[in-house]
């Protein structure tokens, strides 16, 4: 099975580096870009097969290691078997 | 005072301080290798030193926190082991959850390789008893994510229950740390993460020895 994680940092942390990446867009002339948040995505094969066994072990992968929930929330997303 | 300074790969003040702890206490510490599945003795002091560990992968100090020695370390410092952390070793201390909070990148988002001022702001613990109150130290820093983050209701908690032991002076924060906080403590007291480097202001020739006060606490609290 494949999955994909997505983790930001949580609204109301702030986000230097997408502060940062906004304003160069700016720079660049994209002068409508109002706000940037940078975040990761990490893509997990493993042998699973059940979605929903899945979906746990996942779950248990961000709160142990993937996210550190202090700052940042994750979002889980199956892709295939 | 028998301390073990911890090494990870990418530690890199090991021995800087090593050396501070041999000056204190006039035992060398010994260093321990991440790998070793348990510490081989029973230490006064396990010391997290500066540096990278595992290139900051993921985040700064989250491999290390899940590093075959640490959930010992964690064990001990929950029996209440007294275990340092400076730099990156407070990072790892946050990661691991002993220490609340986390430290994100530097709002500059520089790299802040300085000295700064900071104040003891709880000197009745083993590890600051050789300050006083209120004292201003000049003491360097040398990290790119030191901006110490937590929620209100946490930061809340660490100062109403005076577990805030190091404080920057208004206007040298280097990182943007939430209310300048450079150091705190856990609720026992027995665990001290700070971003500073006292270990690097223990002789004249480091141009200051305001971090010599530290050590000499921990030698005479443990020895």
């Amino acid at each position: 099975m494949k999955a994909r994680v997505t983790v930001m940092l949580k609204s109301g942390v702030l986000d230097p580096q997408g502060k940062a990446i906004g304003q160069a867009l700016n720079r660049l002339g994209f002068s409508g870009v109002a706000d940037v948040r940078q975040g990761k995505i990490i893509e997990i094969e493993f042998a699973e097969t059940d979605q929903t066994q899945a979906r746990s072990q996942l779950a248990e992968m961000c709160e142990k290691l993937l996210a550190n929930t202090v700052i940042e929330n994750y979002a889980i997303e199956i892709k295939s078997s | 005072m028998k301390a073990a300074v911890v090494v990870f790969p990418g530690s890199n003040r090991e021995h800087d301080v090593a050396a501070a702890l041999e000056r204190a206490s006039g035992q060398a510490p010994k260093l321990v290798w991440h790998g070793e599945a348990s510490l081989d003795d029973d230490y006064d002091l396990i010391v997290l030193p500066g540096g990278f560990s595992y290139g900051d992968y993921l985040r700064c100090g989250a491999m290390a926190a899940h590093s075959p020695i640490t959930r010992e370390i964690i064990h001990k410092a929950n029996n209440g082991t007294p275990v340092l952390g400076i730099c990156n070793g407070f990072q790892i201390l946050t990661e691991t959850g002993l220490l609340p909070g986390a430290l994100m990148r530097n709002a500059s988002l520089k790299f802040a390789s300085r000295y700064v001022r900071m104040r003891v702001e709880a000197a009745n613990t083993m590890f600051t008893s050789r300050y006083k109150p209120g004292q201003e130290l000049v003491v360097p820093v040398a990290h790119g994510d030191g901006n110490y983050f937590a929620d209100d209701a946490t930061l809340d908690e660490l100062e109403g229950e005076g577990r805030v032991a190091f404080r920057y002076v208004a206007n040298d924060n280097p990182n943007g740390a939430s209310r300048d906080i450079a150091g705190i403590f856990n609720a026992k007291r027995n665990v001290l993460g700070l971003m500073p480097h006292p270990e690097n202001a223990t002789d004249p020739l480091l141009g200051s020895t305001d971090g010599k006060p530290l050590f000499d606490s921990l030698v005479s609290a443990l020895s």
